[in-house]
């Protein structure tokens, strides 16, 4: 079983982003930089179906920067098998379906039977890059996973979360799936697994279109500008026994915030 | 002023999502004719109702396997109505179905692709929209520079329009319909009736670590009910299996901006505070008068949460008395 893994390199969530002084970006100089949370529930559960097969072979393809190599060694570290990356520049910048069609013309040379993604990248809150890229690759896909089951015949069992409940959905192989949170704890990297990651081959492919169709210059959206959230302030802040306080603040709500 | 705008009308067991509604009012706004489309096994007969909030026009697809949500059909009748309506934006919420549905469309109809926007607005044929990066940290204006444009709106970006007398007579839509071999719905289970979604809720109360132990998610959820608001959840107390994932306020969760959003036992990570910020009033329980949280809060009430909350929730029904 071929396993393909979308991987993206984010911010971590607990840092503090700064707008660069163009307005339209973000400064990246001091961001501490992981693999995106939701890719790595894709990979650990590529990396369960691997282990529970007891035979198979787990791919991390990446479209990113250089530095987005050191997610691609964590995620081997994590026991996935080897790297392909995407790093000409000339290829980034893209929309969320340019980015889906690099990665779609990377991945179909991989013939996978599985690609897993995350269901979101936190940093630019796209949620459409792998479900336009089971489009392009003309694949099914599942997305929203948090749970699921495997039957003899190699068919497979998902729920997805939905408002208010789930969906059970059935789907034969190969399928592009989408991790949401609460499909697995991901492992940490044990220190034999660092080490073995530094021996497993990180591959930069380009892909066969040209980069005038998918970069910058192909995006359907462009960016005008990028602003803080709007400020806020600490309002009014009540100690006291509960029995003062809790009237004062309903009085609040009712009259000022007009709650009621 | 755009000329048509299609929107995509979520519809699951013979009820419509209400914020399929704002899209419709909100595409009113924007264009002079409305088109909607409705999807299902037996769409025809709810689809009449949409003329009301305002469509023009309303299509429907029907099918046997339709009758669940089903994305390789769904998404071959809302390409089908695209090629016939041939609109200049797509409108569609971004639920669980929307998020499904509007990707695979957009790659397939080669449209420009605006997704979780906060307001979309539309100036000489150009849709703007404002969304939401780095998990509420950052809020950025983008542009639909290629036509036609795909949408989906952040439930509860616009008030649902009232209903008038506005009528619509739905016309059918031929459609050759996929198979559902590949991957299909078999099932679809509801939690508990009347639990509502954080994301759709007027109020949201929201419980962290500061509760101690799963149980007490009971003193939220009364707090919640006296509101008749959703409960919400800290990432700590998700990531300590005290409650559903799906209830996550924050970066790694679902980011809420409702008329009303009571923290309690959350010390205010910034993870939590970019998904929940834009909340319209914020109030705040908690023991540590340094916590985080109290820095955003309209209203904090400092004390022990297991004594305020209980009064909160008896004062509460009685001003809604």
């Amino acid at each position: 079983m071929k396993i393909v893994v979308c991987m993206k390199q984010v911010p971590s969530s607990e840092a503090r982003i700064e707008i660069a002084g163009d307005g339209l970006s973000i400064d990246r100089s001091e961001l501490e930089m992981v693999v995106n949370p939701y890719d790595e529930y894709a990979l650990e559960e590529a990396l369960r179906i691997k282990e529970a097969k007891g035979e198979g072979e787990v791919i991390v393809v990446s479209v990113g920067p250089e530095k987005a190599k050191e997610a691609i060694r964590s995620c081997l570290a994590m026991g996935a098998d080897r790297g392909v990356i995407v790093t000409d520049e000339s290829y980034h910048g893209g929309d969320t379906l340019g980015v889906a069609r690099v990665l779609a013309d990377v991945i179909k040379g991989l013939e996978p039977d599985l690609v897993f993604c995350g269901k979101l990248s936190i940093d630019l809150e796209n949620d459409g890059t792998a479900i336009a890229l089971a489009e392009y690759l003309d694949l099914p896909h599942v997305s929203l996973v948090n749970h699921l089951e495997w039957s003899e015949n190699g068919a497979g069992k998902a729920s997805r979360e939905i408002e208010g409940g789930k969906e059970i959905v059935e789907f034969v192989l190969p399928v592009v799936l989408t991790a949401e949170k609460g499909l697995n704890e991901p492992r940490y990297a044990s220190l034999k697994g660092i080490m073995a990651a530094k021996r497993k081959p990180i591959e930069e492919v380009t892909p066969s279109m040209g980069a005038a169709d998918v970069g910058s210059e192909a995006s359907g959206v462009q960016i005008l500008r990028m602003e803080p959230p709007p400020e806020r302030s600490g309002g009014k802040k009540l100690e006291g026994d509960p029995e003062e306080t809790v009237p004062q603040v309903v009085e609040l709500l009712k009259n000022e915030a007009k709650v009621f | 002023m755009a000329n048509k705008i299609l929107v995509f009308a979520e519809q699951r067991d013979g009820a419509f999502r209400k914020s399929s509604f704002e899209a419709i009012g909100r595409a009113k706004q924007l264009a002079s004719e409305v088109h909607a489309l409705v999807v299902g096994d037996s769409a025809g007969t709810l689809a009449g109702s949409l003329g009301a909030y305002g469509a023009d026009h309303v299509h429907v697809v029907e099918g046997e396997t339709l009758k669940l949500y089903h994305t390789e059909g769904y998404a071959a009748a809302l390409s089908a109505a695209i090629e016939a309506v041939s609109p200049d934006a797509v409108f569609m919420i971004a639920s669980a179905m929307g998020k499904d549905l509007a990707p695979r469309v957009a790659a397939r109809q080669q449209m420009a692709f605006l997704s979780n926007c906060i307001t979309i607005e539309e100036d000489g044929g150009a849709f703007q929209a404002l969304k939401s990066m780095y998990g509420g940290k950052v809020f950025t204006t983008v542009k639909a520079v290629k036509s036609p444009v795909m949408v989906t709106l952040r439930p509860s970006s616009y008030p649902v329009p009232e209903a008038s007398g506005g009528e619509a007579a739905p016309a059918a839509l031929t459609v050759d319909l996929p198979g559902d071999g590949r991957a299909k719905v078999v099932e679809v289970a509801k939690k508990e009736e009347g639990v509502l979604d954080v994301q759709e809720a007027e109020i949201v109360v929201s419980g962290g670590r500061g509760l101690k132990e799963p149980e007490n998610f009971n003193i939220i959820q009364g707090l919640a009910e006296a509101f008749e608001g959703a409960v919400g959840a800290s990432r700590a107390a998700v990531d300590a299996g005290w409650i559903d994932h799906a209830h996550q306020v924050g970066q790694t969760g679902k980011t809420v901006s409702p008329k009303l959003y009571v923290a309690v036992g959350i010390s205010g990570a910034i993870q939590h505070l970019a998904g929940m910020r834009t909340s319209k009033c914020i109030v705040a329980i908690n023991k540590d008068p340094d916590a985080p949280i109290f820095n955003m809060a309209d209203y904090g009430i400092v004390g022990d949460l297991f004594k305020v909350v209980p009064a909160l929730t008896e004062a509460v029904k009685k001003a809604k008395e």
